[in-house]
């Protein structure tokens, strides 16, 4: 018997725009870009919209019906995509609630707005968590209980906090060095804590996922009939097969002209082929299979680049520096009362503004330089910045209720 | 390898980036074993027709360096040089002959090939080199006398010069007419590349790119504060349209507004000068930028290390070794996107050069955040390792083999 477990990430920063030391004081705005460039944060919502979330979630939903309620999926969609769908494409909104509709779809819990609060603020990543978790029951009208981090971002003492916040299971990733010599296609524990985890198969997620479309590939071009029989040969030696990928993988990353639709369109009934196969969603595949045994992971690991570490956001001066002065400022915040404040504030917490400011991609390769907006690794911290000072001056002067928390600048 | 170049400034005596470029590539295409005859304009009051100079450098002690009886200056224009050249007969000490040369600049760059053409029948060499336009002529000649072949170098171009803005029609031609002839071309630049494809009607097939490089130094820089308080913002290069003062100007007026614990340093000479100076009075920032005029030799190296941030808002630059030499001394650089230079530094921030605010934006911002300024630093340093007239050198030579 092997299960397959795919979950998507829908994601969606809200980018800040060029902002200079000028606008200081005067300008509150800080995610209205309305350039012809990638910060445009509606223009990027339409582009996506259009190539991958409206013809994918239709595709799933009319796969999941043609697969008669055998075709399962989970989604994890941060706070800061729903917002972002609320206000530039509802359209994208109403296709999920279509597919929550279908009960062949488990929705994950994350931090609201995909921050990186579980390594800076206990307090903050609470918060967040709880924030998405209401946020998912008023628009998709079900209860979240397996815990997805930010950039999978793991490690033993964040294990705790989720149990503490009362999930059943957590995923993370499954890379070799992770794992040493066991298998992501099995149930795991955390340590010390009753904590499922279920680990991304980076392999055959990544085959989908980076590389569909490489023609230097030797596997290229890559049939759902040969993946299905990937997925099958897990049969004997593994349990479940984790496939967990960026959902943007389908039109955004990969090109609608690479075939990827018509991959996705004939996946589900080729794996459904082999009568041992079948589709879970992760809270069914937790209860379906044992643990095997218990991981223990000190340090911190995510599904980023080579090194599956937080470098990609926390490796450099200015991203520490960065993210320190914005938690620095959490406490003055928050009790503020000012909800406009604190609404942007969370917006600055996003991984992704840490990442823009990444200077490793300059040897590391494209991927980063990809998904980099800014010019620079040094425009974008220039603009955090500076919105950092405005979000101070904004604070001492009290915030709506005038308390005057006074900050050292 | 034996080399024929032509040049027209060479260190000490050297006014701008040609010099230090034609010095270091010299240097690196000695250490990779070719044999250079340098031919450069060099003014005297003897009546020889040339001379033979010795340079003080040990590796360049292979170097056959002969300097040509000439008026010609580098980055001089045809009203300039008029000037400067009553100015040299009537107060060079010795009276010279003002009848040695050329009434005007032309007839002088004319001169000067004539000469070159008797050198190119005497000299032993394999491929002749000449940097920039003022000595193509001397390269046209010296490969019709010697039918050896030709590989112009590129620097700048009247474009450059000028911002596209009154264009010398002759000095065009010449330029013109020296890629035309050329076996190869060399640009310093994509950046000049593009120019040379566009403007010259070249092939972009004969153009090959050869960045420059930075020289390394073991001089200690001696620095100094101009106020305990206050950082210090650098512009250094000649005073001239092509390299934006005025942009600088106008950006510290807005910093200064901001924050006025900053002091902006133009070093350099030029036809500009006088005009920035009347500007920073009239913005009401004169006691805010101190202007050295020119500076030389390890003084470029002290005003680096002193400064907290170089800036190079130049209009069209062609290269620009600037911004490396100021990386060299672990300054930080706010570089024009219209240069050369941007296209292989990383570490630099890069603006328009018209974009006021926004290059005011990142001054303040470089000098209000303490681990920008660190980053890039460090990373710049890291960066400019890999420029090294070596490497420049090496990729010259490869220049000059696919001209067989």
């Amino acid at each position: 018997m092997v299960s397959v477990c795919f979950y998507f990430q829908v994601h969606q920063p809200y980018r800040i725009k060029r902002y200079s030391v000028f606008n200081i004081g005067k300008d509150h705005n800080y995610f209205n870009d309305v350039t012809d460039t990638d910060l445009n944060n509606k223009k990027i919502i339409d582009k996506v919209a259009k190539k991958c979330y409206l013809p994918t979630n239709k595709l799933i939903l009319d796969l999941i019906h043609r697969a008669r309620g055998k075709f399962k999926v989970a989604y994890s969609i941060t706070g800061s995509a729903l917002d972002q769908f609320e206000e530039y494409a509802p359209s994208v909104l109403d296709s999920f609630k279509a597919l929550a509709d279908t009960g062949c779809v488990e929705f994950l819990n994350e931090t609201h707005n995909h921050s990186l609060s579980s390594l800076y603020s206990k307090k903050e990543f609470k918060d967040q968590v709880s924030l998405h978790k209401r946020r998912i029951k008023k628009l998709f009208k079900c209860d979240t209980k397996v815990f997805r981090n930010t950039e999978l971002l793991y490690n033993n003492d964040i294990a705790k906090q989720v149990k503490e916040l009362g999930y059943e299971a957590m995923i993370t990733e499954g890379a070799d060095h992770i794992l040493g010599w066991r298998s992501p296609n099995f149930v795991y524990k955390a340590k010390d804590v009753d904590l499922k985890l279920l680990l991304k198969n980076y392999k055959l997620s990544d085959d989908v996922a980076f590389r569909f479309s490489e023609r230097s590939w030797k596997e290229w071009p890559l049939k759902s009939e040969k993946f299905a029989r990937w997925v099958g040969a897990v049969n004997g030696n593994g349990n479940l097969v984790n496939l967990f990928m960026d959902y943007e993988t389908f039109g955004e990353h990969q090109w609608e002209d690479t075939g990827i639709f018509k991959f996705l369109e004939q996946l589900p009934f080729e794996i459904l082929k082999h009568p041992d196969n079948n589709f879970k969603t992760p809270s069914e595949a937790i209860k379906s299979y044992p643990v095997v045994g218990e991981l223990d992971i000190p340090w911190v690991v995510s599904w980023a680049d080579v090194e599956r570490d937080a470098s990609a956001w926390l490796g450099n001066q200015m991203q520490r520096s960065a993210i320190q002065e914005l938690y620095m400022v959490e406490d003055a915040v928050k009790q503020s009362k000012d909800p406009q404040l604190l609404k942007d504030w969370r917006r600055m917490t996003t991984s992704d503004h840490f990442y823009y400011m990444c200077t490793k991609w300059f040897a590391d390769g494209d991927v980063h330089k990809y998904f980099n907006p800014y010019d620079t690794p040094y425009d974008a911290f220039i603009s955090f910045m500076n919105v950092m000072n405005d979000l101070k001056s904004r604070l001492e002067q009290g915030g709506e209720n005038n308390e005057g928390v006074r900050i050292q600048v | 390898m034996k080399v024929l170049m032509f040049g027209w400034e060479f260190p000490p005596v050297s006014t701008g980036g040609l010099g230090t470029a034609c010095y270091g590539l010299t240097k690196g295409l000695c250490l990779n074993g070719a044999k250079i005859t340098f031919v450069l304009p060099k003014f005297t009051s003897e009546n020889a027709e040339y001379v033979r100079i010795i340079i003080a450098d040990k590796v360049l002690s292979t170097m056959n360096v002969i300097g040509i009886n000439s008026a010609l200056v580098p980055y001089v224009s045809s009203s300039g040089y008029q000037q400067m050249l009553q100015q040299k007969v009537s107060y060079g000490g010795k009276t010279a002959d003002a009848q040695l040369y050329g009434w005007d600049l032309f007839e002088e760059v004319n001169r000067f090939a004539q000469k070159a053409k008797l050198i190119a029948a005497n000299e032993d060499f394999d491929v002749i080199h000449c940097h920039d336009w003022m000595t193509f002529l001397a390269g046209i000649e010296a490969k019709k006398a010697s039918g050896k072949k030709l590989v112009v170098q590129v620097h700048a171009t009247e474009f450059d010069r000028t911002g596209g803005h009154g264009v010398n029609q002759y000095v065009y031609d010449i330029e013109r007419s020296g890629m035309h002839f050329a076996d190869r071309i060399i640009a310093v630049s994509g950046f000049t590349k593009n120019m040379i494809v566009q403007h010259y009607g070249i092939s972009p097939d004969k153009v090959d790119v050869v960045y420059n490089a930075v020289e390394r130094t073991n001089y200690m820089p001696n620095t100094f504060k101009i106020s305990k308080s206050d950082k210090v913002v650098l512009f250094l290069g000649r005073v001239t349209l092509q390299k934006g003062p005025e942009y600088f100007l106008y950006a510290a007026k807005k910093v200064l507004q901001h924050n006025k614990n900053v002091k902006f340093i133009m070093a350099g000479n030029g036809d500009m000068l006088h005009k920035m100076i009347e500007l920073a009075a009239h913005l009401g920032i004169a006691d805010k930028v101190l202007f050295t005029g020119g500076v030389k030799g390890n003084q470029v190296d002290d005003l680096y290390k002193s400064a907290d941030l170089y800036v190079m808002p130049s209009v069209s630059e062609p290269f620009g070794i600037t911004p490396l030499e100021s990386l060299r001394n672990g300054t930080p650089a706010i570089i024009s996107k219209t240069s050369g230079v941007s296209e292989i530094l990383k570490h630099a921030l890069k603006v328009d050069f018209w974009d006021i605010d926004e290059l005011a934006n990142k001054i303040l911002s470089v000098l209000n955040y303490r681990v920008l300024h660190e980053t890039l630093s460090t990373h710049g340093v890291m960066e400019i390792e890999k420029y090294t007239w070596d490497r420049s050198a090496k990729e010259v030579l490869n220049v000059y083999q696919r001209c067989f």
